[in-house]
């Protein structure tokens, strides 16, 4: 076997042909620009070649869903960029929608449909923890983490914002990690700070940055391998151990890397 | 004497009947104030919510110690209640033991001794959580209880309300103490309850000391205190946190259904956009003719649940010791937010009342209550909207605000505008050309 697992073809591409994939990636903007989740954004394209899903991605037709825009009160400019990704999308008769970004899931599944834009929306988390439960994706009994330490930071656009807790930590689980939970997990998991358009600005005047605070209670567990499943959990967590001085031991990796590693893609 | 107290007690319950009333009336149009919005939509889901969250406190069991001790109080007092109906009831015919005369004359005395007792064991019960409520604010000094928006008024209130339902609660005791006594002297007008344990037990043996006069006098005043207390006590919880034994009900049911992490839509902002975008508006609207303000710099700006969040407020402190912003040292404190809305609801629905300024007396939500510090520490977590028992939604104010500071003042940080011309030149919060979007596939 030797198909190209990095193989992606755009819309327009699928279009041209008259044919339509199964599934649209929205890459999102920091899967498309920031040089660590451009790692995640190519694992998960791994992912779905290796189970040979037929996938488009919008390539320079997608732009910013407008969520850092809308958070930061900016709603003219949010809107201004959801019509046109809708209109985009309207325009491919787009069905079915997965993304590696919480913001990304949350803002196309909740807040396109009132401006016109009706998907069905899923976060990678729970793409692959279907295909697992289909038994399209079988883990092997041997992978890299079986029995690793393993605590997985819930981000609160999938947590709370939607009520997604368990796909990531059943994904997880099917790897035979050994999951360890942090103190604050679930309904109660603390922010890594990066959320509500925080990620671009400085924090406000405190004691201490959130991301620290939340790191310290990922090192707590005594995991090596620290599970995110957003780009700003991603790069907040990152910061955080590298400020602890501790990126050489532990790691900060998304489910998907995750997955694309246990499956030595 | 007979008639006398019948005619007091015509005035005591018409007094309070009235300031009662008006009250209520006061809240409701400061709640009013607020801007329209639709939650009546799915009535069999917000029934479910007030089941749930407020009949059966579903949310305070994440704390399971506080939760015990507050539904023995919620319970306490639901239940107490029937025996307050038994006072209204002597009260406005002048008789004693109404119920418990009637429920003997058809034969089931037995059925009203039980009831009363188990009043008295609710009572005991209240009077030890409240004890116990009192340590953990005053003695443990439980952090939640604490913050810069817990001034003297709210502490004290809090602190208020459990000596207050204390009393009560000794006061039907001593109450049917005193009774017993009489009871056993075959005083008339005192008809039979059979033993009550716990009245027997801790006042019984005292009143039996003193002559007849005295102790009718010792049930008198009990009675009326019990009752007065009570008309009391309902006044001052609508000017206090204690009113959410009543609008948790009403918030829980208008409380919003979606998935917390959406956004409500500004249809006013779509419609805008939609012209400059040259997209035919399917449902062309008359313009109104005042355009509202864009986002939330008052009361009047923010929707009418957002007034019932904050009069529902039971400044408890959950939403702010779950803040991640709060937690490590920012300004922001979602119980503050809620507190300010509620302060300048009352300040603004007083002064028109009035006939004062209202709206126009120079001041106004953001910049004299909450500070932009504050709606900028936020990170939309939904932690706070989370934590609160009785479904309130920090988040939507803040967010609110946001927008008003974003769109009305332009006063958002200098890093926020740069992003803001990221994305409108470059699709993109950062300055990447938008041509480079696509070149992860090649690296
Ligand atoms: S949503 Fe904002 S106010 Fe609420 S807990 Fe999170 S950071 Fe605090
Ligand atoms: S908003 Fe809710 S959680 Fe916060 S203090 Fe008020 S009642 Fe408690």
């Amino acid at each position: 076997m030797n198909k190209d697992l990095n193989k992606v073809r755009t819309m327009a591409d699928f279009a041209e042909k008259g044919e339509s994939p199964e599934v649209l990636f929205w890459v999102g903007c920091a899967g498309s620009f920031d040089d660590r989740y451009k790692r995640v954004t190519k694992a998960f394209v791994k992912i779905l070649n290796h189970l040979n899903i037929q996938f488009a991605v919008l390539g320079t037709e997608e732009s910013c869903t407008g969520d850092p825009a809308r958070r930061a009160g900016n709603e003219f400019l949010f809107q201004m960029q959801a019509m046109n990704n809708i209109q985009i999308l309207n325009s491919y008769h787009i069905k079915k929608i997965v993304t590696a970004c919480p913001h990304c899931f949350n803002i196309i599944k909740n807040e396109y449909p009132e401006l016109g834009g009706n998907y069905e929306v899923l976060h990678h988390s729970v793409f692959i923890q279907q295909l697992i439960d289909d038994g399209k994706l079988k883990p092997s009994d041997n992978n890299a983490f079986k029995g690793v330490k393993i605590t997985y930071h819930d981000s609160c656009y999938l947590g709370r914002a939607n009520n997604i807790y368990q796909a990531p930590r059943r994904l997880l689980e099917s790897l035979d990690a050994d999951l360890v939970e942090m103190k604050r997990c679930r309904t109660k998991g603390l922010c890594c700070g990066a959320g509500g358009a925080q990620m671009f600005k400085e924090p406000e005047k405190g004691k201490k940055d959130i991301n620290i605070e939340r790191t310290e209670e990922a090192l707590e567990t005594g995991a090596k391998t620290i599970a995110s499943a957003c780009p700003f959990c991603m790069t907040m967590l990152t910061d955080g151990v590298k400020n602890k001085e501790k990126e050489e031991e532990i790691k900060v990796l998304d489910l998907a890397e995750i997955i694309a590693k246990a499956e030595n893609l | 004497m007979f008639v006398l107290q019948i005619i007091l007690f015509f005035i005591v319950i018409g007094t309070t009947g009235y300031f009662l009333i008006r009250r209520i009336r006061r809240i409701r149009s400061n709640i009013r104030l607020g801007r329209k919005i639709d939650r009546k939509d799915h009535p069999s889901k917000r029934w479910k919510n007030v089941l749930l969250v407020a009949f059966g406190q579903k949310k305070m069991f994440k704390k399971p110690i506080p939760a015990l001790l507050h539904i023995m109080i919620y319970i306490g007092f639901l239940v107490i209640n029937i025996e307050v109906l038994e006072f209204i009831l002597d009260g406005l015919t002048g008789s004693h033991r109404i119920i418990g005369q009637w429920l003997q004359g058809i034969g089931a005395f037995e059925f009203y001794h039980i009831l009363m007792n188990t009043f008295e064991f609710l009572a005991i019960l209240v009077i030890l959580s409240c004890l116990f409520f009192l340590i953990r604010r005053n003695v443990l000094k439980v952090q939640r209880f604490t913050g810069e928006e817990m001034t003297s008024w709210p502490k004290l209130d809090g602190n208020l309300i459990l000596i207050f339902e204390i009393i009560l609660m000794i006061a039907i005791l001593k109450m049917n103490g005193a009774d017993q006594v009489l009871q056993s002297r075959n005083v008339e007008g005192y008809p039979e309850t059979g033993s009550l344990f716990f009245s027997k037990t801790l006042f019984f043996g005292f009143y039996s000391k003193y002559q007849t006069d005295f102790v009718v006098v010792v049930e008198r005043v009990a009675w009326w205190f019990h009752i007065l207390g009570i008309f009391g006590f309902a006044i001052y919880i609508t000017y206090s946190k204690h009113l959410h034994i009543v609008l948790a009900f009403f918030n829980t049911y208008f409380a919003k259904l979606e998935p917390a992490g959406k956004m409500d839509n500004m249809p006013e902002v779509t419609n805008e956009v939609k012209m400059m975008l040259g997209i035919a508006n399917e449902t062309p609207q008359e313009q109104p003719t005042e355009i509202p303000r864009l986002g939330a710099k008052d009361i009047n700006d923010l929707h009418w649940k957002n007034i019932m969040d904050a009069y529902t407020c039971t400044e408890c402190g959950r939403c702010t010791s779950e803040c991640p912003a709060n937690l490590t040292g920012k300004k922001l404190s979602p119980r503050k937010i809620m507190m300010d809305v509620r302060d300048r609801a009352e300040e603004i629905g007083e002064s028109l009342r009035r006939g004062g300024k209202g709206f126009e007396d120079g001041k106004s939500l953001l910049g004299d209550f909450i500070s932009k510090e504050e709606i900028l520490a936020c990170t939309s977590c939904n932690a706070c909207v989370e934590a609160c028992p009785v479904l309130i939604d920090p988040l939507s104010i803040i967010l609110q605000i946001r927008r008003y500071m974003a769109m009305e003042e332009s006063s958002s940080p200098q890093s926020w505008n740069s992003m803001f011309s990221n994305i409108e030149t470059n699709f993109a919060p950062w300055k990447f050309a938008p041509s480079d979007r696509f070149n992860w596939s090649k690296e």
